[in-house]
């Protein structure tokens, strides 16, 4: 059985028992309590109609859970008689139902993780265990937020209208999650938003898939196989996946041929002018830092500001790069990571010694903090 | 979301406002201190922001490696000046707001004459695996 066609499904019924009168959360709980069962029966019998299946024993366990509800008794019923008239009916294409469970899932109102868990949970058909995981806490606690999360929507229909950018933020936002247990949360983001990518004709969501791709197509080159930190420039370039690179950089022309620029597509024409360079030499780095202008302007991000300074330095030098750095905040992330480089680069080796040793203390993950430790400590005792 | 370490200490932070030691507190007051710390992790558990706590035994011991062939060397019961750690609580919250604002509800565990113990607890953020982006 192919976990991936299974999950595909699972926001398509979902929608299904939403249609024939469940609400999101039971219909969501009856889904997951179906597929659970799926795994369970499937090895040793798969049933040809599988999203027939899907349905049928998802709505099952969902009129299972109303009548065992006495306080609900009378609406399940009515329920119940709907279904009758509803279960009779052909099934109408549904494409435009999971499209609003991404939003639904993505709401405005959720905290961006419960977004991100409920959206690998409904439209992912991950399952609790799996996302906690993930996100290494235990299983309980991850229930207790996609709880929480289906209570704070609960009274938001499923054809309301929805918002792109909020589900595309929380796909993101799951893409860069990392990745621990079984399930390695990049794939997963990918493929959802490919599945939203042929829900909907956006141009920012193909910038976000080519993004996706793009990173995606590097990521084995970026650590080592103990997990440590390999920069941009020492990767090995000829294992960059050259199938994924031609796909993002394929979906991002054609959106960029659509003249609605956004974020996404912006980050995935970065992104793409690294892919493109065979040899870190070759890096078109004016053009970047083209984009890098782009993505201010669209975003006022003090990391674009940041990034562009690293862009400025590769294209014009190291001290043109510092007079641009000296006007942004030393407070950002990151800052002085990009100040101790800079020094290295005009040769300044004692002052990015202490520079890199300082921004490791502030660095967030391990890798990163490594990485910036081995810097000073190589600056500090050359071969 | 990021996980945070809150460090409650036997022995280390600066003194709590309510500084009377434990075992000079009234019965009730001990039973309302872990009422108290139990309904906490009970409402973490409920919003979703729990992770783990542990308490830690009051005796430890500092253990050292002896050298090659040597047994390794142990330093313990704890003098009276090193610093002592009673117990953790993991969190995974939203926002380092956040995790400061539960870092202020929890020290204000009540204490002798049922008071707030307004203790200082050592709130650190644990770094990821992996950073994100390039």
């Amino acid at each position: 059985m192919d976990q991936d066609e299974l999950r595909a499904l699972v926001p398509r019924v979902i929608a299904i028992l939403c249609r024939r009168g469940a609400d999101f959360a039971a219909a969501e709980d009856a889904v997951q309590e179906a597929l659970l069962e799926a795994v369970r029966t499937w090895t040793s019998q798969e049933p040809e109609d599988r999203k027939g299946w899907l349905i049928t024993v998802a709505w099952r366990k969902f009129l299972d859970a109303a009548r065992s509800d006495a306080a609900r008794h009378r609406r399940e019923e009515q329920v119940d008689t709907d279904h009758q008239v509803d279960a009779e009916a052909p099934v109408v294409p549904d494409v435009d139902d999971t499209l609003h469970l991404y939003f639904l899932c993505a709401h405005p109102r959720l905290s961006a993780a419960s977004a991100a868990a409920l959206t690998l949970r409904a439209v992912g058909g991950l399952t609790t265990r799996q996302i906690a995981e993930a996100y290494l806490v235990p299983e309980s606690t991850m229930a207790q937020r996609i709880t929480r999360a289906k209570r704070t929507i609960a009274d938001v229909r499923l054809d309301a209208p929805g918002d792109v950018a909020t589900a595309l933020r929380v796909l993101y936002l799951v893409f860069n999650a990392g990745y621990s247990g079984e399930v390695d949360l990049a794939t997963e983001a990918i493929r959802l938003t490919r599945q939203l990518y042929v829900a909907i004709d956006h141009p920012e969501v193909a910038g976000l898939l080519a993004l996706m791709l793009l990173h995606e197509a590097r990521r084995s080159t970026r650590f080592r196989s103990d997990g440590s930190l390999v920069l941009l420039a020492d990767q090995d370039r000829s294992r960059w996946d050259t199938a994924l690179i031609t796909e993002g950089i394929d979906k991002l022309q054609r959106a960029l041929a659509r003249d609605e620029l956004g974020e996404f597509q912006t980050q995935a024409a970065i992104a793409a002018l690294h892919a493109d360079a065979r040899r870190v030499e070759e890096t078109d780095w004016v053009q970047i830092r083209e984009w890098y202008d782009e993505l201010i302007a669209l975003t006022d991000s003090p990391v674009a500001r940041l990034n562009r300074v690293v862009a400025t330095a590769e294209a014009d030098g190291g001290h043109v790069a510092l007079a641009e750095l000296a006007n942004l905040e030393p407070t950002l992330p990151r800052y002085k990571a990009v100040s101790a480089y800079l020094q290295e680069k005009v040769g300044d080796l004692e002052t990015a010694a202490a520079l890199y040793a300082d921004a490791a203390r502030d660095a967030t993950s391990t890798a990163e903090r490594d990485q910036l430790v081995i810097r000073a400590a190589a600056l500090r005792h050359p071969h | 979301m990021a996980k945070y370490l809150m460090l409650k200490h036997y022995r280390g932070a600066p003194a709590s406002v309510n500084d009377v030691p434990m075992d000079q507190w009234k019965p009730e007051e001990v039973t309302a201190h872990i009422q108290y710390m139990n309904d906490f992790a009970a409402r973490l558990r409920e919003s979703g922001e729990y992770v783990d706590s542990q308490a830690l035994a009051f005796d430890g011991m500092w253990v050292q490696f002896g050298g090659e062939g040597r047994p390794p060397v142990t330093d313990g019961p704890f003098a009276e000046t090193k610093d002592l750690i009673a117990g953790w609580m993991l969190i995974d919250v939203d926002s380092q707001e956040r995790a400061i604002e539960l870092a202020g509800e929890l020290s204000a565990a009540p204490g002798a004459g049922g008071d707030p113990l307004h203790e200082w607890l050592e709130v650190r953020p644990l770094l990821s695996g992996a950073p994100n982006g390039e």
